[in-house]
């Protein structure tokens, strides 16, 4: 373990950029989204530059960690707040702030009509700041507190446009769904205390090996709920089409490349926990694997282009939570998936919020159509990213998501059977909604609204939309290549033996590009060679009107969760009215009355008061004749 | 002569006085029953000295008579004021206390 000093400003700029615009008000409107783009870059500067301290360093030395301060020190309890950068957090850091940037300067030109751009930049470096705390944070207290800055990032940048009262609803949804998935966190947290009495990444990992199962099964199920909460994974997932009321760069960076996944990190950095807990594991691998095929389905039946790419967002982290919950083989995969679904899907939202520059902010796929003439660049950056995501070789998808398949498959017995078919027809129906995004997009006829003049993006724009692209195409190959990124984490991870192997990878392969090329021939029989209409036909089966209501999910959580407990508010107030005020109102009341019956009393009339005086006088001397006698 | 005779007259005194202070209204007869109500206590005041054989009840009527001529003194005075301000000696014409 090596110490550091320059670890804190990874950190410190982004966040002293967002402090700075948040505070300095309208005089940093001229200058402000520079100012946040260049901390951000130089935040990405620090990040290079420590991986290139990291590659110097021998395998054991490569970690790197900073005390910042004392936090808590009672008795025996003692939290630093302290920094840790090793193998896992750097793939983090670089894509976060990389992509980040990229974002910062793509969102100079989306957002330059907007007056308020300076706070979207503010907000934008806040979490920057808190993404890059959440991974860099030495234990789970240091994490929660980075957990808790994104989601208040996210809810601030979902609702940035909040004079529209459905975009401040989703994301005040997003804040409710997410704080459940809090509080798993927060449960965690108490768990590993009370059992361990330490919450650092490293002594957890030390007494993980002498605790008993059912602890780390019950903070391994609590993590869980963390991670489902903040990665929108199934059953906390129906937040992330709203999500999609924000900004595009925000969608881009927070809810496909960053945020989402920082619940494939939480499991992966507590790979100890779930290694001794398979009971947990399992609920990670079944998480993952509905949740690939929810967002795959409801990816079919969208005509928003945003919550298309949000579905598929949804079912790819899916896919990423599958394979961190194959145990020690998974999580490297699920790390490569991330970091490649970070380039390709950051991409492709950033080229859906190109298409929508270019027509009025139209999000409806069926008003687009033969888009490819008017907006070359950002098709061919969009269809890089379309074929990766399909996992087409040699693009990013083909490696990382196929390592997936196959090791799903390699999972053994009846599990891996099943895992790997789920993986390989979600992989086809992948296939499908991405191809019907692409089509409805790029070709076929003109369904615009009339007042609509496509045009390709400014430079600014598309500079990005490039640069995601190559990574796009690249990046599978890079960090495969002689299994680069196998080998750089693997020092975190226990060691394991060789699994048998079900399938041979040249077959996974093979399948899984026979289940897209299905994918992509259906997508193409059913929406390039008919005709596509402008308006959503009503006439439809029953499964595509409940995939185009989300499965049901709104509907499921506001029949068991919100009405019940609406109705359990509507009585708690009732029974505060009656019982709690009542009794209050009871003391009052009482009060009153006997003050307005004695008032009756005080008449004014001296003889009426000399009368009463005498009786009482009288009252008295008998009651004490009486106690005498 | 038996020494209770004094209490019933001084019993009979007072409840004169209180039974005057209740129901007449001039406020120069109330005043005068009140008197009437602390005699009738030196009364007994002094019944009891002679009983007791010791002189603490007479001491005690002095003490009443002081209060008394005192009360008499502020009392009539008060009673001059308001009939000079309302023309009348009525106690149920001044309950304005209540207001």
């Amino acid at each position: 373990m090596t110490t550091s000093t320059s670890l804190v400003y990874l950190i410190a700029l982004p966040l002293a950029g967002a402090a700075f615009l948040l505070l300095g008000g309208r005089r940093t409107d001229k200058w402000g989204h520079l100012l946040a783009t260049a901390l951000s870059a130089s935040s990405f500067g620090v990040g290079l530059y420590q991986l290139s301290q990291m590659l110097g360093r021998s395998t054991e030395a490569r970690p790197v960690s900073q005390k910042l301060f004392e936090w808590i020190n009672v008795g025996s309890f003692n939290v630093d707040a302290g920094l840790l950068l090793d193998q896992l957090s750097i793939c983090f850091v670089l894509l976060i702030t990389g992509v980040g940037t990229l974002i910062h300067i793509y969102s100079i030109s989306y957002m330059s009509h907007d007056h308020d751009r300076r706070r979207f930049f503010a907000y934008l470096n806040l979490f920057i700041a808190a993404m890059l705390l959440l991974v860099l944070g030495n234990s789970y207290l240091n994490l929660y507190v980075g957990w808790e800055g994104v989601g208040l990032a996210s809810y601030l940048l979902i609702g940035f446009w909040n004079q529209k009262p459905a975009y401040a609803t989703a994301s005040k949804k997003a804040f409710v769904m997410n704080r459940i998935g809090d509080m798993g966190l927060s449960f965690a947290i108490m768990i590993a205390f009370a059992t361990m009495g330490t919450v650092s990444f490293t002594g957890v990992a030390e007494h993980a090996h002498h605790t008993s199962e059912a602890a780390l099964t019950a903070m391994g199920i609590m993590l869980l709920v963390a991670a489902t909460g903040k990665s929108a994974q199934f059953p906390l997932q129906a937040w992330l089409g709203d999500a999609m009321a924000g900004p595009t760069p925000v969608s881009a960076l927070i809810h496909a490349a960053t945020m989402v996944t920082a619940g494939v990190y939480l499991i992966t950095r507590s790979n100890f926990v779930f290694d001794a807990a398979p009971t947990a594991q399992l609920l990670v691998v079944i998480v993952g694997a509905i949740t690939l095929m929810f967002g795959a389905l409801i990816g079919t039946a969208k005509d928003d282009i945003k919550k298309a790419l949000a579905a598929s967002t949804m079912s790819q982290i899916g896919y990423m939570i599958l394979g961190a919950g194959l145990g020690p083989v998974g999580y490297a995969f699920a790390i490569m998936h991330l970091l490649t679904h970070g380039f390709f899907k950051a991409g492709m939202f950033l080229g859906a919020g190109s298409v929508m520059h270019g027509m009025n902010d139209e999000v409806n796929m069926r008003k687009y159509g033969a888009l490819r003439k008017f907006m070359p660049i950002t098709f061919i950056t969009f269809g890089l990213g379309y074929l990766a995501i399909l996992g087409v070789p040699p693009f990013a998808g083909f490696y990382s998501k196929d390592m997936i398949i196959e090791t799903a498959f390699n999972a053994g017995g009846i599990k891996g059977i099943i895992l790997g078919s789920v993986a390989l027809i979600g992989a086809g129906i992948t296939a499908f909604y991405m191809s019907r995004v692409m089509i409805l997009t790029f070709t076929g006829t003109k369904r615009w609204d009339e007042d609509a003049h496509p045009h390709e993006s400014p430079w600014l724009m598309w500079l990005p939309m490039a640069i995601l692209a190559i990574g796009s195409v690249t990046s599978g190959y890079l960090l495969s290549h002689g299994h680069a990124l196998v080998n750089w984490l693997s020092p975190l991870f226990e060691h394991h033996g060789e699994h048998e192997e079900l399938l041979k990878p040249i077959v996974v392969s093979a399948l899984a590009l026979t289940m897209v090329a299905i994918g992509v021939a259906i997508a193409f029989m059913k929406y390039s060679r008919q005709e596509v209409a402008a308006v959503a036909p009503e006439d439809v089966s029953i499964f595509t009107k409940i995939a185009r209501q989300d499965l049901m999910q709104d509907r499921f959580n506001e029949a068991v969760f919100m009405r019940p407990g609406q109705a359990l508010t509507a009585t708690l107030v009732a029974a505060d009215e009656a019982v709690v005020d009542g009794a209050v109102r009871g003391v009052a009341k009482t009060a009153l009355g006997s003050g307005s019956a004695l008032r009756g009393l005080q008449n004014g009339f001296v003889r009426s008061y000399a009368a009463l005086i005498l009786i009482g006088a009288i009252a008295l001397i008998g009651a004490i004749w009486v106690v005498v006698q | 002569m038996n020494a209770a005779n004094y209490l019933y007259v001084s019993a009979l005194l007072f409840t004169i006085g209180a039974v005057g202070v209740v129901v007449r209204r001039n406020a120069i007869v109330v005043f005068m029953c009140i008197e009437l109500m602390l005699n009738a206590a030196n009364l007994s005041f002094v019944t009891f000295s002679r009983i007791n054989g010791d002189l603490n009840g007479q001491v005690m009527a002095f003490f009443t008579m002081v209060v008394a001529a005192c009360e008499v003194v502020v009392g009539l005075a008060i009673i001059v004021t308001i009939y000079r301000s309302r023309r009348s000696a009525s106690v149920d014409d001044a309950s304005l206390l209540k207001r």
